[in-house]
């Protein structure tokens, strides 16, 4: 019997460019190819972020621009960010008003007069009030909830409609917020993690932190890792050269705060600089500790040596890849880490954080404990130094990341659908 | 007649330790890990099974015999960390039913980069073997089984051998069977005995594997299949592996009771008996010439020298390796040259081999690293350090030292008629 399930996702890139809402698109387009069905709820503000200009809001048909065939988009006008944080000092997304002419007309209420304001926690209660009201006139079998934000809406839904719920762990608030967690957001996440049926978490990682931290029945939590988009080709093509590139280039592309250790790999580039000089460490991206990164490469006096682009887009982000020679993720904690699957496809051999997901999972990548900065830089020099070894990395590793497919987990996903629900 | 030939193989190579490029001692190989592995298995192979043979030996009276092949950096590292097996192999050789065979002393593949640090091997090992055993090896094989015609010739032509062994591979013997003895083309002296895998890989693979089709391997059966081979062959080639015993097959699989028993009932057909290598190169003639002219070995299904030379990891590394043949002579240092020698044993190849990596099957041996590039990294580093040893000890010989790049990987040079087939 085909599942019908009610998902409460996230925006697609280009809205949200983090895991997340990468996570969403790869795993929605999946199931939409499987032939499952979904009504995917998607919560739609125009933030304002801190880093940038506004993002331009585009309604279309094909949302992550894909033709959905089995999933139907459900809208919700919610001012919610997954990667702004609850620490103080940190504003969570400010959303405009949100009667927009081009959403499109159903029974959901549209902007509420005002601005939300920084207030997250109220911001997830009125999402989760939008979603109790929708469902009401929808038709599923169990409820699909991504991430802590989503999850008190899952729950009450779950009540409400007497449907089971399976929520997708994609991080906690451990991995996000180090030791000194926030605990009206833990607290969430416990509920929602034993109210649920069923727990997924994206690794062994993630799922042991499940276990340990939140006080849930091991039985109860599968792992479904996650896959990447295969471009078939198309990224591939010819590697562009560039012959007046003197210099290596190391590669940090992710979030700019503490989750992604960038402070790891500032540290990591100046024991590579004490060995070798013709390298240049590249930071894409933004975030809260961007500044305080500007400063400490200052401080530890490469600041010539590492470029800060801020956040990149579309053809920046290919054209970085090609200037790349290796592609660090030194995280603190990484419940999966597409990213470095994203790096592979592009031709760039990778160094892994082993306090990630994806660690477990890959074995064609350099690991390394993202505090052994010495070894960091030991691995670094190697692949600078030696091309054999950064020629078998990149093709191996290329050919590792196609077996990381979205069908897979979408199918995966399915056959838990049905365990859930003790169908054939 | 269907004499068995056993042979043992005994190796232990010296690992190397953690070692980054912030390290600058010339300390390069792990102390303690080699003496704690070197206990592990004398305790759980060496002791034991050379305890069994002795009593074999003596309980049949002159009519047990085995080889055994041991490398010059496993004799250096028992007389370091567990002389009782070394004390062990003496008693085995006093006992006159067990035969040493010659090799390469640091188990190396110089055969194939350097004919001159080869032959130096070989004949350091010879004289090794000479003063621990009293035996001048007059058998040779190579590391790994590593054979081709050319092996056979260079053999030949350093001198004093009867006989070398090879794998019984298909495609070389065709239809013929390894249960003969055979010769290599333009070798003249030498005689060729090959391994008959079957037999050998029951015993040192399948013994323990309840999937296979003849488990368990009763000594009935076995002795069986040895006398099947009478009117069909002359011998038996058994080599293996001297870890199978207590290591690779554990103590609770029966393997050390299989032992036991097995010389009784092998002798048990009258026309069957024990052989070394030496012994069946005097007592069979040559059935006929085995033409081997790309190299082999008796390494996974393939045979060939994929294990440790196929990769560019592994091909860069022993090319810089032996690029280095002159300067490290230059530099007229002991310890460099212990070192540089210690370095060119196989395993640490073998170690960066990503064949089976995908599968998350580390090759069947016990792997000191994470990942084949960690393997890689560390050997480098290692290396570099080594050059830069040479470059102080000899200022001429000394390369740029600004340089951070290993230049572009020089490949084996190719011995005229011989392709590397990895």
């Amino acid at each position: 019997m085909k599942v019908r399930t009610l998902m409460l996702g996230w925006e697609f890139p280009p809205f949200i460019s983090g895991g997340l809402g990468t996570a969403c698109l790869g795993l929605t387009k999946a199931m939409d190819r499987l032939g499952m069905p979904v009504i995917f709820v998607l919560p739609k503000a125009k933030p304002v972020h801190l880093s940038g200009g506004s993002v331009p809001v585009f309604e279309s048909d094909s949302p992550g621009g894909y033709a959905f065939r089995n999933v139907q988009f459900r809208p919700v006008a919610a001012a919610l960010n997954p990667y702004a944080t609850t620490r103080s000092g940190t504003v969570a997304t400010v959303a405009e008003d949100l009667t927009k002419a081009n959403l499109p007309d159903d029974d959901l209420e549209f902007g509420e007069p005002g601005n939300y304001g920084p207030d997250i926690y109220a911001a997830v209660a009125r999402y989760a009030r939008k979603v109790l009201t929708l469902g009401l006139t929808e038709q599923f079998d169990l409820i699909h909830a991504h991430d802590w934000m989503t999850f008190p809406a899952g729950v009450a839904l779950a009540a409400q409609s007497g449907k089971p719920l399976v929520i997708q762990v994609h991080s906690t608030e451990f991995d996000r917020s180090g030791e000194h967690v926030n605990q009206y957001v833990y607290d969430i996440e416990r509920h929602a993690m034993h109210a649920a049926a069923r727990i997924i978490a994206v690794s062994n990682y993630t799922r042991n932190i499940i276990i340990s931290r939140y006080g849930v029945p091991p039985q109860k939590v599968e792992v479904v890792y996650n896959g990447v988009e295969h471009q078939n080709g198309s990224w591939s093509g010819q590697r562009q050269t560039w012959p007046s590139k003197s210099d290596k280039i190391v590669l940090f592309l992710g979030r700019i705060t503490m989750q992604k250790g960038p402070e790891y790999f500032l540290h990591a580039a100046r024991a590579v600089l004490e060995k070798i000089d013709n390298v240049k460490f590249i930071m894409a991206g933004d975030g809260d500790m961007l500044y305080q990164s500007i400063e400490l490469a200052a401080q530890l006096g490469i600041g010539n040596r590492v470029l800060f682009t801020r956040f990149l887009r579309g053809d920046d982000v290919r054209k970085v890849y090609q200037l790349a020679d290796l592609y660090v993720m030194p995280s603190v904690s990484e419940p999966f880490g597409i990213a470095p699957l994203e790096a592979l496809q592009h031709d760039v051999p990778v160094l892994l954080s082993k306090q990630s997901g994806i660690a477990e999972a890959f074995r064609n990548a350099l690991k390394v404990d993202f505090w052994d900065v010495q070894e960091m830089a030991n691995k670094m020099v190697a692949v600078l130094r030696h091309p054999p070894l950064q020629g078998v990395l990149r093709s191996e590793g290329r050919r590792e990341a196609l077996k990381f497919r979205w069908e897979d987990s979408a199918a995966r996903m399915n056959e838990i659908y049905h365990q859930m629900l003790g169908v054939a | 007649m269907a004499s068995v030939c056993f042979y043992f193989q005994v190796h232990q190579p010296h690992r190397l330790r953690h070692y980054t490029i912030f390290d600058s001692g010339t300390d390069y190989f792990d102390a303690y890990k080699n003496a704690e592995i070197c206990r592990k298995v004398a305790k759980k192979c060496y002791l034991p099974t050379n305890r069994l043979l002795l009593e074999l030996i003596e309980r049949h009276a002159g009519q047990f015999k085995v080889a055994f092949s041991i490398t010059g950096t496993a004799l250096e590292q028992f007389a370091d960390y567990a002389p009782e097996v070394l004390v062990g192999f003496q008693r085995l050789a006093a006992t006159g039913c067990v035969e040493f065979l010659s090799e390469t002393y640091h188990h190396s593949l110089s055969f194939l980069f350097s004919p001159d640090e080869f032959a130096e091997q070989v004949t350091a090992h010879r004289k090794l073997i000479r003063d621990l055993f009293g035996q001048t090896p007059q058998v040779f094989r190579n590391t790994e089984l590593i054979y081709s015609n050319q092996l056979a010739q260079a053999v030949a032509r350093i001198g004093g051998f009867k006989a070398i062994l090879a794998e019984g591979a298909d495609h070389i013997l065709g239809y013929r069977s390894p249960n003969y003895v055979y010769e290599p083309p333009e070798a003249p002296g030498l005689k060729l005995l090959l391994k008959n895998y079957r037999l050998s890989d029951d015993i040192a693979f399948r013994f323990s594997n309840r999937h296979w089709s003849e488990w368990p391997l009763s000594i009935g059966k076995f002795a069986q299949w040895v006398n099947a081979v009478n009117g069909n062959g002359y011998v038996v080639n058994l080599f293996v592996d001297y870890e199978t015993f207590g290591e690779h097959q554990w103590e609770d699989t029966g393997i050390f009771e299989f032992l036991r028993v097995l010389p009784d009932e092998i002798l048990k057909h009258p026309d069957n008996d024990f052989k070394t290598p030496g012994e069946v190169a005097d007592a069979y003639e040559a059935a006929d010439v085995v033409d081997v002219p790309h190299l082999i070995s008796w390494a996974d299904t393939e045979r060939d020298l994929s294990a440790w030379l196929g990769n560019a990891m592994q091909q860069n590394a022993i090319a810089e390796l032996y690029r280095m043949e002159q300067t490290v002579k230059d530099a007229n240092d002991p310890d460099i040259l212990r070192d540089w020698r210690r370095l060119q044993t196989s395993d640490h190849f073998y170690y960066m081999c990503t064949k089976y990596f995908a599968d998350g099957d580390v090759h069947k041996y016990f792997n000191p690293y994470d990942t084949p590039y960690d393997s890689y990294i560390n050997f480098m580093n290692v290396l570099d350090n080594m050059r830069s040893r040479c470059a102080a000890a000899r200022p001429a010989a000394a390369s740029a030292t600004h340089i951070v790049e290993t230049q572009a990987p020089k490949y084996p040079r190719r011995r005229t008629d011989t392709s590397v087939t990895v």
